[in-house]
């Protein structure tokens, strides 16, 4: 698998790893809303996001993966576990997992399943395939250049959009300012 | 397939980047043997400094001087019965210390030893370092959590906040490691455009700019460099849950913090996860300030001859290594019950003075000489580790945080401002 | 004073009455929400490393703040009051050295005093004299096994085994006078059992010159220490009128403002030969606990050297009866222990055995002030309290 990332290295049976990766992730998402127990379902979500930087490494994408462990894995599913823990677990294990509202569940589900298929079939010519142009030797740098040149308005509204959420997290936690 | 083993001995990249599997399989292996016996001489070592510093002897009976003792205890923990709580959640249990063990681990694929000793380059070497090192707080969040039981939960909340909380203040620090490497031949937007091995995230890469620069990163913008050192080497104590941010272990609080409930060999995988890791963290230090794996000096003091007498140094190590060995053979009491235990020590004392004479061959001499200085680095920090321990009360899980958020933060941020603006008008 | 209801352990929250099913909005309690934190009941002990013992701390945590203690003690009881109502008065003072056995001479010169009160005898001056410099080498025993556990409870791990060093000296002098290092029973109603052995005063003067610079390099350690200032300074802070209204004594008394000294305010022994200082402290927090303790250690260093210079010679025994039968009556003796005033109070119905035997130990009373002073703090500081108390559980218990 770190042999797929440096440009000039040969990656070693990529499909395998492709499908292992791939079925990682799927069965964590399975997991993640069948287990009963949340911490197991968080736990779940954990491998599932770091399968899933693994696709990014085989994509040549290191520095999404590097911040998908670093974000995700590391930090933001912490926090996750960190507030299950406390919360009391016999209580929702008592609740039901399932709600009644399975006729509009199969309606959504049937019209995602038509959409995957329309994409299927009429994407083709929007996703060519092709293979992956491994990048040069500058991964990181690019996606700098590009979020700090090219897309730096919506950088700076992603940034924004944080800030907000920071404040409203503060004002909602804290009862007396 | 010879050709294939062959044909990377005269590369001159790391077998991750020659992309030779099986050359990366051996260096894992080293690695992975190599770290495990590190651990086990640290467990040695910090057992004897923390008695010295408390007017002790520590260990003494296993071996001349107690240098069994690591594999008295290791026999000891994995023939110990492995007990799982009644209640405790027993996947998560069972997996927790695996994904410490991992995580710990993991960090040395990108651990450069030398410039050609890791096992691989990644572009995104310290991003991962950092990344994979966050990745063992959630086996202390497992851990804590599946004990299902009060200290091992205070415990793991504990470090969850504290690791999350002094990650911050060390990924600052690292960032203004980072831009340091980026600040000469600057391109547009500031990115390093041209120059080799700069503004880069790979750590032979950020070795390779110090080199470059003519400075250990320590001292570039004094006294911007060290400031952003500190603060790392604060929080890579507090990462490592050592003394004094032992808060998640604390014995006289806590019995043992997150693993209280853990006995015997999964107890054994914490222990070999946290010196990993702190061995692991002080190779980021010693990447990203102390000049990695070069010697000292290797631009003022140049020429043929302070090569010859820093080539030197493994080689006297382990002579005075062998010394300091017989020197104990000497003072072992005369008395037959001590026979075997002479004769071991003046066994080991040889075989560190063989092995110090080896170091001797030129080219031997010369191979070794990046490994011998990483390691020698690393090894003063952890120095450090034990001197903190047998000095330093613990702090208060209240001032932890204030240190982290209210201290090493802010002046992280400074730092790092300060260090990017210098860069751009120096 | 703080509000100090006692809390019930049970599970704040009845079950609903249908607990098949239960919606987010049947909650309740619009404070408590279904994120809330639960509040966390553990047992500290009796079990604990840093416990002292076996005190048993019941805590009542939100998080890491505490709501409220409970101290469940009693692992340690041996009846020890209900022991002495069946031997006789000579009999029972070995069992005393057993209460508070990190200050056994101590506890020793306070039984042997009050049942020479009760007997109305005196013993001679010089077996006073003995009895005050190995009772004050006994306290600064005490203290060093006090700052050693109390840092190990902080976390520097390095100052106790120091103090334990040191402290092996003064067990050295005991065990040369009287034959034992940490149970003496040192001492005899109506004076001393043993002379001085050759070169007592020696290895005394000797010990005196070579603690001042380890109480030095203990201080050297924690005093100016950042962290240690962090943990102790406004930690478990009790006022001066709590700590009075609790009956607490000892250095904990004193290092909230309060400057009573059982050794000054009524001299037993002869320690109104000497003279001395009573260290107080201003805040009663554990930092001014530790700086008066570590002053205390000084004074006593101060009154042994006294002491040593002016020992008199003589017998060291008084005229004691064989058996001894003390008159109808009851009396209260206290002395000021290392932690504090240890009472006994002694009725004697005119046999050779004391009709009841309550003593008042100074850790027991202490350990009274360790709710209203971590109330409101944090896990780390409930340890750090329990350490400043300097609580020993044989004492509690007896």
């Amino acid at each position: 698998m770190e042999q797929a990332i440096q440009p000039g290295m040969q990656p070693v049976a990529t499909t395998f790893f492709f499908y292992l990766l791939s079925g990682l992730t799927l069965l964590s998402g399975v997991f993640v809303i069948t287990r009963k127990n949340p911490v197991h379902s968080a736990l779940a979500l954990i491998f599932g996001l770091l399968a899933q930087a693994g696709l990014y490494l085989m994509l040549y994408a290191p520095f999404v993966a590097g911040v998908q462990i670093i974000l995700y894995a590391g930090g933001i599913m912490v926090l996750f576990l960190f507030v299950i823990m406390l919360v009391n677990l016999e209580r929702s294990q008592r609740e039901e997992r399932f709600n009644k509202q399975w006729v509009v569940g199969l309606v959504a589900a049937v019209a995602l399943g038509v959409l995957f298929v329309v994409v299927y079939v009429k994407g083709k010519a929007l996703f060519p395939y092709r293979i992956a142009q491994p990048l040069e030797n500058s991964n990181t740098q690019q996606i700098g250049v590009m979020l700090y040149g090219q897309y730096m308005f919506a950088f700076e509204i992603a940034s924004l959009l944080l800030l907000v959420a920071i404040i409203g997290a503060v004002v909602m936690a804290k009862k007396r300012i | 397939m010879l050709d294939y083993i062959t044909s990377y001995l005269s590369s001159n990249t790391t077998p991750g980047q020659a992309g030779n599997v099986f050359w990366a399989l051996v260096y894992i292996m080293i690695v992975f043997g190599g770290i495990s016996v590190a651990v086990m001489a640290m467990n040695w070592l910090e057992r004897k400094a923390l008695a010295h510093f408390q007017i002790r002897l520590g260990p003494m009976r296993v071996g001349p001087h107690g240098l069994l003792q690591p594999i008295a205890d290791a026999i000891k923990l994995m023939t110990k019965e492995d007990i799982i709580p009644a209640e405790a959640d027993k996947f998560v249990f069972w997996i927790a210390p695996l994904i410490i063990l991992c995580a710990s681990f993991a960090i040395y694929i990108v651990v450069p030893f030398g410039p050609t000793h890791a096992i691989t380059d990644l572009n995104i070497g310290i991003l991962f370092m950092l990344g994979v090192s966050s990745l063992s707080v959630l086996g202390v969040v497992m851990a804590g959590w599946a004990s299902n039981s009060h200290y091992p939960l205070i415990g793991a909340l504990r470090s969850s906040a504290q690791m999350v909380s002094y990650e911050v203040a060390m990924g600052l620090a690292v960032v203004s490691a980072i831009v340091m490497t980026s600040l000469h031949g600057l391109g547009p937007y500031g990115v390093g455009v041209g120059t080799s091995g700069t503004g880069t995230l790979s750590m032979i890469g950020i070795v390779q700019a110090q080199q470059e620069q003519h400075v250990w990163f320590l001292f570039k913008f004094f006294p911007l460099g060290f400031i952003a050192f500190g603060i790392f080497a604060i929080a890579m104590v507090a990462e490592t849950n050592r003394a004094p941010f032992d808060l998640p272990e604390a014995e006289s609080e806590l019995t043992a913090g997150f693993h209280t409930e853990y006995s015997g060999l999964r107890w054994s995988l914490f222990m070999l996860g946290e010196y990993a890791a702190m061995i692991a963290v002080s190779s980021i230090a010693v990447t990203l300030w102390l000049g990695g794996w070069y010697r000292p000096f290797p631009n003022t003091l140049t020429g043929d001859t302070w090569d010859l007498v820093f080539s030197l140094f493994p080689g006297l190590t382990f002579l005075a290594l062998a010394a300091i060995a017989f020197v104990g053979v000497r003072r072992m009491p005369k008395h037959p019950y001590f026979r075997v235990q002479t004769i071991g020590l003046a066994g080991f004392g040889a075989v560190l003075g063989l092995i110090g004479l080896i170091l001797f061959v030129p080219p031997v001499r010369d191979r070794i000489q990046d490994i011998y200085w990483f390691i020698a680095k690393v090894a003063g920090f952890m120095y450090l580790y034990i001197w903190y321990r047998a000095t330093f009360p613990r702090y208060r899980f209240d001032q932890l945080m204030k240190v982290g958020w209210k201290v090493l933060l802010p002046i992280g941020i400074g730092v790092l401002i300060l260090t990017a603006i210098l860069g751009v008008v120096l | 004073m703080t509000d100090r209801t006692m809390f019930d352990l049970k599970p704040t929250d009845p079950k609903p009455a249908d607990d098949k099913y239960l919606s987010h909005l049947e909650l309740g309690e619009p404070d408590k929400t279904f994120l809330d934190t639960n509040e966390l009941v553990i047992n500290m002990g009796p079990q604990h490393p840093a416990t002292h013992g076996v005190l048993r701390v019941i805590l009542k945590l939100d998080g890491e703040k505490v709501l409220g203690t409970e101290c469940v003690i009693g692992y340690l009881h041996r009846g020890v009051e209900k022991i002495a109502e069946n031997r006789t008065y000579t009999m029972f003072n070995p069992y005393v050295d057993r209460m508070d056995y990190v200050a056994a001479v101590s506890n020793g010169l306070g039984y042997c005093e009050a049942v020479e009160k009760l007997l109305n005898i005196e013993a001679p001056p010089r077996a006073k004299y003995i009895r005050v410099i190995l009772t004050e080498l006994n306290r600064l025993a005490s203290h060093q096994l006090w700052l050693g556990t109390h840092a190990l409870d902080i976390g520097a791990m390095t100052p106790l085994f120091y103090t334990f060093r040191d402290r092996e000296e003064i067990l050295k002098i005991f065990e040369k006078y009287c034959g034992a290092r940490l149970t003496t029973h040192a001492f005899r109603i109506g004076g001393c059992q043993y002379e001085t052995y050759e070169g007592f005063e020696r290895d005394v003067v000797k010990f005196l010159d070579f603690v001042p610079p380890k109480i030095d390099e203990y201080e050297e350690l924690l005093t100016t220490n950042r962290i240690w200032l962090e943990r102790t300074k406004n930690v478990g802070v009790i006022s001066r009128a709590d700590a009075i209204a609790l009956g607490v004594t000892g250095p904990v008394l004193r290092a909230s403002g309060v400057k009573w000294d059982l050794r000054k305010a009524q001299p037993y022994a002869a320690y109104s030969d000497f003279d001395f200082e009573v260290p107080i402290g201003a805040n009663g927090d554990t930092y001014d606990r530790y700086t008066v303790r570590m002053e205390e250690m000084r004074q006593s260093l101060r009154i042994i050297r006294q002491a040593v210079e002016k020992i008199p010679e003589g017998p060291i025994m008084a005229k004691v009866p064989k058996v001894m039968k003390p008159p109808v009556g009851e009396i209260y003796h206290s002395i000021e222990a290392p932690k504090g005033e240890l009472g006994y109070f002694i009725v004697s119905d005119g046999s050779t055995q004391p009709y009841r035997v309550r003593i008042r130990p100074p850790s027991f009373v202490n350990l009274q002030a360790l709710d209203i002073m971590v109330r409101g703090a944090l896990v780390a500081d409930v340890i750090a309290v329990i350490g400043t108390l300097d609580i020993v559980l044989g004492e509690v218990d007896r």
